[in-house]
């Protein structure tokens, strides 16, 4: 009974937020609205009893992710008041898509059934609670039998942070800045010692 | 009504992709909302995942939704780079804009 208030809570603002993400007037909201999902995503993890994921969720999503859309949307300088033109134009579309796909997935929700030799098929059981902890028992898991997954989850991370350093940098020309090489290498000649007379200046 | 169960979560990330697929469609002034629609998407697809590792006990489930988190994590991370590059070159980002491999 609990649970299932609490579920409903995290469900009903999960989907709560995600139309005012699409709906909402300002990219700002959006990205608002967004961590918001998040957040609920999030209880919703904790309530399936996938603790890690849930603060990996809080953690990279609205920690990263997020704020690094934020920074995005808050650095454009974005006309508002276009922003919205077209909404309209293409609501027709999108509802009707929306709708075709909506009854879809609710076909095959209404019509899906597990395998018959389910059990046989489970790769890694999950501990029970007093064995080890969602977070051990993941970090066991992701070591052993899936450590090139993970090796080669690291390596999309690196071709991401060389690709986005590789897209946004840019040489800007008229900047002056400090090259040490320059100052070390500069010849003695280049500074001279004069004997000043007092009151005469040079 | 108050049993929770696989069915529920299944819902709720039903709903999650389909609002992130009607995003897409529905914003054509801005780049960045459809990225964030995308992610609402990828949001659906681990709640998928992590509802199906927790009823049927099996942990791989959860491990393929970290490397969706990690993927997730990466897309957006290239998709803002080009979408900044791209304001820089042309001072918009209207998807209607974007036509220049058009021909």
């Amino acid at each position: 009974m609990f649970t299932a208030l609490i579920f409903y809570m995290f469900a009903g603002i999960a989907v709560g937020s995600g139309v005012m993400v699409i709906s909402s007037k300002n990219p700002v909201h959006s990205v608002l609205w967004l961590i918001l999902a998040f957040f609920n995503a999030a209880g919703l993890f904790l309530l399936l009893g996938a603790e890690f994921l849930a603060m990996v969720l809080v953690v990279v999503y609205v920690g990263a992710v997020a704020v690094l859309f934020l920074f995005v949307v808050m650095m454009l300088d974005i006309n508002l008041v276009e922003f919205r033109e077209g909404f309209l134009q293409y609501l027709p579309t999108g509802a009707l898509i929306g709708v075709v796909l909506m009854v879809e997935l609710l076909a095959m929700l209404g019509g899906w059934a597990f395998a018959p030799d389910i059990d046989a098929l489970i790769k890694a059981p999950t501990p029970t609670l007093d064995q080890a902890s969602n977070t051990v028992a993941l970090g066991k898991l992701i070591y052993t039998n899936y450590v090139y997954l993970f090796q080669a989850s690291g390596l999309v991370l690196l071709v991401a942070m060389i690709g986005t350093i590789l897209l946004t940098h840019r040489k800007r020309t008229g900047v002056r800045k400090q090259v040490i090489a320059d100052q070390v290498n500069r010849s003695s000649k280049s500074v001279e010692l004069r004997k000043v007379q007092t009151g005469r200046g040079i | 009504m108050f049993e929770i169960g696989l069915a529920h979560y299944l819902s709720v990330a039903a709903i999650l992709f389909t609002l992130g697929v009607m995003g897409i469609f529905l914003n054509r002034k801005n780049v960045i909302v459809i990225m964030m629609s995308i992610e609402l998407m990828l949001l659906a697809v681990n709640i998928n995942f992590v509802a199906f590792s927790s009823y049927l006990n099996d942990l791989v489930g959860q491990v393929f939704a970290m490397f969706i988190l990690t993927v997730a994590a990466a897309e957006a991370a290239i998709g803002l780079a080009i979408v900044v590059v791209f304001f820089r070159n042309r001072g918009s980002i209207a998807v209607e804009e974007i036509s220049q491999l058009k021909g």
